[in-house]
């Protein structure tokens, strides 16, 4: 177990994929990260010794990549913006449907979610005539 | 593929003399328009434009987190159905 960057503890798995454990850092990213601490990516996480780790940690401060709570922040408020001023996309996603114009008279389940039969919810106004 | 830098955002040029003629005088009338194409540029910011929707014309005041959209965007033209009785119970959920 290794920590980087705070919370990070990736397993014991090769570097290049431990460091993909980061949300954030991708196959891309972790072999960037990788040549530029010149690491070997073949060697496991448990292994790393302190003067490695922290070769990452600069690796990755340095190239300035937006990674786990300021990544999650950011696209959070990208969804709020567009909620905010009231835009088809945003729209879209308060009612969790589909945003880029994917039909929705079948499939969209993953936006939806699992099938949900809903019953006839009568008005209760309706019997005493008052709509 | 998106639109080359060089010509910069559209905006229907009858729109934007409109838009010109309003800043000129300060005036925010409502602006009536079918042109949902049109992107919004920050000139359009605090302007009140009701936009047609193929029906009737919403009104969609500009705000600056908007620059950049287009006024169609603003203006829904399919009505959302749902199921059930719409009570204020239902809503609430």
């Amino acid at each position: 177990m290794a920590r980087i960057i705070g919370v990070e503890i990736p397993g014991e798995k090769r570097v290049d994929i431990a460091l993909r454990y980061i949300y954030g850092i991708g196959p891309v990213n972790s072999k960037v990260i990788l040549e530029k601490a010149k690491i070997d990516p073949s060697i496991r996480a448990k292994d790393l010794s302190e003067q490695q780790l922290s070769q990452i940690v600069h690796a990755i401060q340095e190239g300035k990549y937006v990674i786990e709570g300021d990544l999650r922040r950011e696209l959070g408020m990208n969804l709020k913006r567009l909620q905010g001023i009231k835009c088809y996309r945003g729209i879209r996603h308060l009612r969790s449907l589909p945003v880029r114009g994917q039909r929705t008279q079948t499939n969209a389940r993953t936006r939806k979610g699992p099938r949900k039969t809903v019953g006839v919810q009568r008005n209760p106004n309706a019997k005493t005539g008052i709509h | 593929m998106g639109r080359s830098i060089k010509k910069g955002p559209f905006v229907e040029t009858h729109l934007l003399e409109k838009i010109t003629k309003l800043n000129a005088t300060g005036s925010k009338k409502p602006i009536k328009t079918w042109s949902r194409r049109s992107m919004i540029t920050p000139e359009f910011v605090g302007h009140t434009f009701n936009v047609h929707n193929g029906k009737v014309f919403n009104p969609v005041f500009v705000t600056e987190n908007m620059v950049g959209h287009r006024l169609g965007e603003f203006s829904l033209t399919r009505t959302f159905k749902k199921h059930g009785a719409h009570t204020a119970k239902a809503e609430a959920k």
